[in-house]
């Protein structure tokens, strides 16, 4: 596992800023400004991560860096599994869109950019995907209400 | 595509209106899938007759022609739920094609958030609504990975014998669905009729026949109730003739071939670029199956084999999911005559319910139980990703923890969201009837999509 991070760390110097093994699991946090390059050589032999599983976000509100996006990423080759952190940031959450290294991100990064208003730097479609187009506010931060909503139609029960 | 200002007739023109007004408010073109569906939404079916009837006096090629924009869905009864295509037509050949969805977003994730580790449980299971236990299943791995607490083999070679049992019953209702779009009626009584079969033994083994919440954090809420197994096994040993009368009905019959076979092919690796996985990328000739690659849940113990397509078309497909279902009832078989002894559930007081019993005479049992009904149990932060192998490919869970007794953070990462996306490079340059088929192949199960 820590010759996945050595491989990362020698191809991209000073790209990465955490490596944490937990669990089983290696999480290599990512520079924001250097995530397209690490993600371009992860996807590339030798590591080989063809397969972008999933493209996620997590709310930290009382962190500086606040949304945290994670890549998982998947070896078909070996089946193993690599995890890639950035932070977007907290007054105008931006990232490099991964679209070009794995097209299959274009979705993923539209929910994330839904649900939390991070922003994809060069993505090719970036809306709402989920939700109305014309909704206000992003419901998976956590400083969104739950039930804030009013429910319709309740007036005919 | 004319967005001018028109009064009148299509009650969802509003959205475009607010979805530009919402695009000046953030300072931004329109994207594309957004003028898309502006687009759609001003265009009238008079403006398209019109559009049609000036295309034919000209003498242009078919893919030359202005576009004609149909909104196919949401309500429609080919796309297996509430799926919205915004599609360019030109004359029958597909030119391009938006998919709108997010109807049945109910915002899951965001009440996992709210919700105590074994709460959120009953969420989840809704999610993919065919695929109930593999649900639960991501998600109690993750609990379970993140509270590094082992679960008793018993316990897993149960969630094996329901997992493969819910594979079986989801490709049958996909099988019968979509035989019935394809104008095959027959299957689809012969398919359901088997999966009642399947919905009973649910309902005999965790009291419900869909969204179960059978899966805890530990193991399985309960053993095999009495008969279970001989009914089980009077299951699998009807199920291979089963299938092969579904197979005589269509793997040869001209029609299901004509409108399956050289439908929907993509190349493996934009396949595997546009994150496709399951039956869908088999078919494709790509050899990933997660119970092989990555295996969980004991699945290293069984044996059976993971069938592959050549050509990647919908009826490659088809073929690749009945093989499938033969090899779970295989899996089924072995992990009824190999069942191990011992209990169904970790024993962990922390974590798991004790057993109903002991709550009339142990005071520390009632203790336990009611702390953990009433207040849940703690999670050491940390986070972790666990996939299963849905019967629409991988199926995982993202979970966070910060300590404390609800997830920070729940995602399920739905094969079904993801491998909609296939469907536009899919259908482009298509024929619009094998849009129908290539939806179906894709088996997409829009609970799973939205969420």
């Amino acid at each position: 596992m820590s010759e996945v991070r050595a491989i990362v760390e020698g191809a991209c110097p000073g790209a990465v800023v955490e490596a944490i093994e937990h669990r089983g699991e290696l999480t290599l946090g990512i520079r924001a400004d250097r995530l397209l390059e690490v993600a371009r050589f992860a996807a590339a032999a030798p590591l080989a991560f063809a397969l972008l599983s999933d493209l996620t976000c997590a709310d930290f509100p009382e962190l500086p860096g606040r949304f945290r996006v994670a890549y998982h990423l998947f070896s078909i080759e070996d089946g193993s599994r690599l995890r890639l952190r950035a932070w977007a940031g907290a007054d105008s959450p931006e990232l490099p869109s991964v679209v070009e290294v794995w097209p299959t991100a274009n979705w993923h990064e539209r929910e994330v950019y839904d649900m939390f208003g991070v922003h994809f730097r060069n993505h090719p479609d970036l809306c709402r995907i989920l939700m109305p187009l014309d909704w206000e506010g992003h419901p998976l931060r956590r400083d969104y209400p739950l039930g804030g909503e009013e429910v319709e139609f309740t007036d005919a029960v | 595509m004319t967005t001018g200002d028109r009064t009148g007739g299509i009650p969802v023109r509003e959205e475009a209106h607010s979805a530009r007004e919402a695009a000046e408010r953030e300072g931004r073109e329109l994207t594309e899938t957004e003028r898309a569906i502006a687009g759609a939404e001003s265009f009238s079916p008079q403006e398209a007759l019109a559009r049609t009837e000036l295309a034919e006096g000209q003498d242009l090629e078919p893919g030359f022609r202005e576009p004609m924009i149909i909104n196919l869905g949401p309500q429609h009864p080919s796309t297996h739920g509430v799926l919205r295509l915004v599609t360019q037509l030109d004359g029958e050949v597909v030119r391009d094609l938006h998919p709108v969805i997010g109807y049945l977003h109910t915002g899951i994730e965001k009440q996992c958030e709210n919700k105590t580790y074994w709460q959120a449980i009953t969420l989840v299971t809704r999610m993919d609504y065919l695929a109930s236990f593999f649900n639960i299943h991501a998600y109690t791995m993750a609990v379970e990975r993140l509270l590094d607490l082992p679960v008793p083999p018993r316990a897993q070679y149960l969630r094996v014998i329901l997992s493969e049992l819910n594979r079986v019953a989801s490709h049958l209702v996909w099988l019968g669905t979509s035989g019935l779009e394809l104008g095959a009626i027959t299957v689809f009584f012969y398919t359901f009729r088997e999966r009642e079969q399947a919905l009973d033994l649910f309902e005999m083994i965790a009291g419900d026949r869909m969204n179960t919440r059978f899966f805890q954090v530990g193991g399985c809420a309960e053993d095999m109730p009495p008969g279970f197994e001989a009914r089980l096994r009077a299951f699998i040993e009807a199920m291979p003739a089963r299938l092969d009368e579904y197979e005589e009905l269509l793997s040869e019959n001209p029609i299901w071939l004509q409108r399956t076979r050289g439908v929907g092919i993509l190349p493996p690796d934009e396949l595997v670029g546009l994150g496709v996985t399951g039956p869908a990328l088999r078919a494709a000739g790509v050899d990933l199956d997660l119970r092989k690659a990555a295996p969980y849940s004991s699945y290293e113990r069984f044996d059976f084999s993971v069938p592959l397509g050549a050509r990647g078309d919908a009826y490659d497909r088809y073929i690749v999911r009945v093989r499938e279902t033969r090899e779970s009832l295989r899996i089924i078989e072995q992990a009824l005559d190999g069942m191990p002894e011992g209990s169904h559930i970790a024993d962990d007081r922390k974590v798991v319910l004790p057993p109903r019993e002991e709550l009339a005479s142990s005071m520390e049992a009632l203790i336990h139980h009611f702390k953990l009904v009433t207040e849940g149990f703690v999670v050491p932060a940390g986070e972790t990703y666990t996939a299963v192998e849905s019967p629409r490919g991988e199926l995982g869970c993202y979970l966070v923890s910060d300590g404390g007794p609800k997830p920070h953070r729940c995602h399920i990462r739905d094969p079904s969201f993801v491998n909609l996306q296939a469907l536009r490079p899919m259908a482009r340059g298509g024929y619009l009837a094998d849009l129908i088929a290539m939806i179906g192949s894709l088996d997409n199960v829009m609970g799973g999509v939205d969420r």
